[in-house]
């Protein structure tokens, strides 16, 4: 194949030009809008995120932000608060989780034991705290934990309190958790949903109870989808803090349910420590970043990326 | 499971009562806007309208309600049009066309749909205020709409993906450019992916939050996620009124949810994002 382009045929050329617009130029045109917003609001924040932390920008050195290393990261290890923040985190994304994916279980099986119509219904009802602005559901929680003789909870314990300032971190997690619920719920239903027929038939045949069925037929299959959600929650929920901004904004008192990634977010855009320190947040929020890159990349590997991306079938060029 | 267990009206009964909670939730926020006082979810007062003169003036130095609820709906349905169009045209291109680094697209929209965009918050509050797009609906409309684009060109692609090729192919023979393919016969034949991802994104971006809290100052650019906030943050919250508010800013999802329950839970259960 010594042929060289220029010595090709004019008309040949022509035609070469085209297949290359052909092949690049149709799917740059479909792909071009999408590519700059994902470039402009994802690649470039994880840079800026990362060069950020490395900076001593501050409300003062906004504009001309100065290098600084890893000053930040030391200042993050030496903070004192450091243990109670990952403490809380730890907590908040270990209940919340046991949570979520035990009553999305539990949901999900009840559900799919009764006829359609309720099944429907009754997850139906399960979608309407995720599907509710979250403010609302917020307003509603803080309506529902009142003082007596307002609160429906001091009025059914008989003991009147402010439940969120008393039990914050129940209150925490159970508001995340009916959110969250839902989402186990919908996957563990259309797994269940896609078991074969006749395993339930053979099971009834040889006499296996509703509880045999579930622990010998139906649980050993939502293997893999436990795991996904189970994996899928941890991120979410280790980065996830607009609940608890809203229900108790990290409060009551000093740190009491402030988690990482609040943490961060105060740190570098609220003034509640009398100085926004962007850079500290930076780094807080770069932590982040990074288990969110390794841990997405992690999944893609266990979630079968290969079938995922197969070329289309049919293609002309 | 095709076989109920003999008893499963007990079965529906006992997760009947587990949901109770939610119930309680909904029925307070109904109650609550329109009576005067409610002790747990007994009204003791009567009904009144007196929690609802936030629609007809400004409260407590807040901008008037057609302020937000201008600004909410104007942010939802231009996030929901742009997410809709361009999430559409990137997943046509990835499922139709075979180009040179078309794999590693796919696995950037794949890692980008898990990962946890809410921890570039810190990055893109700079970031807009280098662009001069902080303090405007530009600026938390594009923010938005590009945080939910790997998940909507992901949606998408499942719906071209199951699409059948006969129809483009045809128009392509008959000398159709792709793009008027995509325009003419690929993009309505997706509608019900296109109604999927619109109601997903019209939902998402009403209700939220955190976005126009840290991307918007002015109470001219209020949303009523913000307006609904102002009330709950006051050191005497009314709560009648922030009740009256909540219910106003929720009655487009609760109509929707009334009408369209089974709707709902197939765009959901479909594998958008938790």
């Amino acid at each position: 194949m010594a042929r060289s382009v220029a010595a090709a045929a004019p008309e040949q050329r022509a035609a070469g030009v085209g297949r290359l617009v052909g092949r690049y130029g149709w799917p740059a045109v479909f792909l071009l809008p999408a590519t700059v917003l994902i470039f402009l609001f994802f690649l470039v924040p994880v840079v800026t995120t990362l060069y950020l932390s490395l900076t001593n920008i501050s409300v003062i050195t906004f504009r001309h932000p100065q290098w600084i290393g890893l000053a930040n990261y030391r200042a993050l290890l030496g903070d004192p608060f450091l243990p109670k923040i990952l403490g809380n985190t730890a907590r908040y994304v270990v209940f919340t989780l046991a949570f979520n994916v035990g009553m999305g279980l539990l949901l999900a099986l009840l559900s799919t034991s009764v006829r359609q119509r309720y099944g429907d219904q009754i997850r139906a009802l399960w979608l309407l705290p995720r599907i509710m602005p979250p403010v609302v559901y917020v307003l509603i929680w803080q309506g529902l934990t009142r003082e007596a003789p307002f609160g429906l909870v001091s009025d059914l314990t008989g003991l009147s309190r402010n439940w969120i300032g008393a039990q914050p971190w129940t209150v925490l997690i159970l508001a995340n958790g009916l959110v969250g619920a839902s989402f186990g719920m919908l996957i563990f239903t259309s797994a269940i949903r896609s078991i074969p027929n006749d395993l339930f038939y053979a099971a009834a045949v040889d006499g296996a109870t509703a509880n045999q069925t579930v622990r010998r037929v139906v649980l050993p299959m939502l293997k893999w989808p436990i795991m996904f959600v189970t994996a899928y929650q941890t991120l979410s929920l280790l980065t996830s803090f607009e609940y608890i901004l809203l229900l108790t904004d990290g409060g009551p008192g000093f740190y009491t349910t402030t988690v990482w990634s609040l943490h961060a977010y105060k740190l570098a855009l609220s003034n509640y420590s009398g100085n926004v320190q962007f850079g500290l947040g930076a780094a807080m929020a770069a932590f982040l970043v990074l288990i969110g890159i390794v841990v997405s990349i992690f999944y893609l590997r266990i979630f079968n990326y290969r079938a995922l991306v197969a070329e289309p079938k049919v293609e002309v060029n | 499971m095709p076989l109920l267990p003999p008893r499963w009206r007990l079965v529906a009964l006992g997760v009947a009562v587990l949901s109770l909670p939610i119930a309680a939730g909904l029925i307070w926020l109904l109650l609550s806007g329109v009576f005067d006082k409610i002790h747990g979810l007994l009204p003791v007062g009567r009904p009144t309208l007196e929690n609802w003169r936030f629609l007809s003036q400004g409260v407590g130095g807040r901008p008037p309600i057609y302020v937000p609820l201008l600004n909410t709906a104007l942010f939802a349905v231009l996030v929901a049009a742009l997410e809709v169009i361009i999430a559409s045209m990137a997943a046509y291109a990835i499922s139709r066309m075979s180009f040179p680094g078309r794999a590693v697209y796919l696995g950037l929209v794949l890692v980008l749909h898990a990962f946890p965009a809410v921890s570039l918050i810190i990055a893109i509050f700079y970031m807009l205020r280098l662009l001069g797009l902080f303090d405007t609906l530009i600026g938390v409309i594009l923010v938005k709409a590009s945080l939910e684009l790997p998940l909507g060109i992901w949606l998408m692609k499942g719906f071209f993906d199951y699409l059948s090729w006969d129809m483009e192919m045809a128009a392509l023979v008959d000398g159709m450019s792709r793009w008027t393919v995509f325009w003419k016969v690929a993009f309505p034949l997706v509608r019900p992916g296109l109604l999927a991802l619109g109601t997903f994104a019209l939902l998402s971006a009403w209700g939220e939050f955190i976005l126009p809290f840290t991307l918007i100052v002015s109470s001219q650019r209020a949303m009523m996620a913000t307006y609904l906030q102002s009330f709950l943050t006051e050191a005497f919250a009314d709560y009648g009124m922030a009740a009256a508010v909540g219910l106003f800013y929720a009655l487009p999802v609760l109509l929707l949810f009334v009408l369209g329950q089974r709707y709902l839970l197939n765009i959901y259960g479909g594998g958008v994002k938790g």
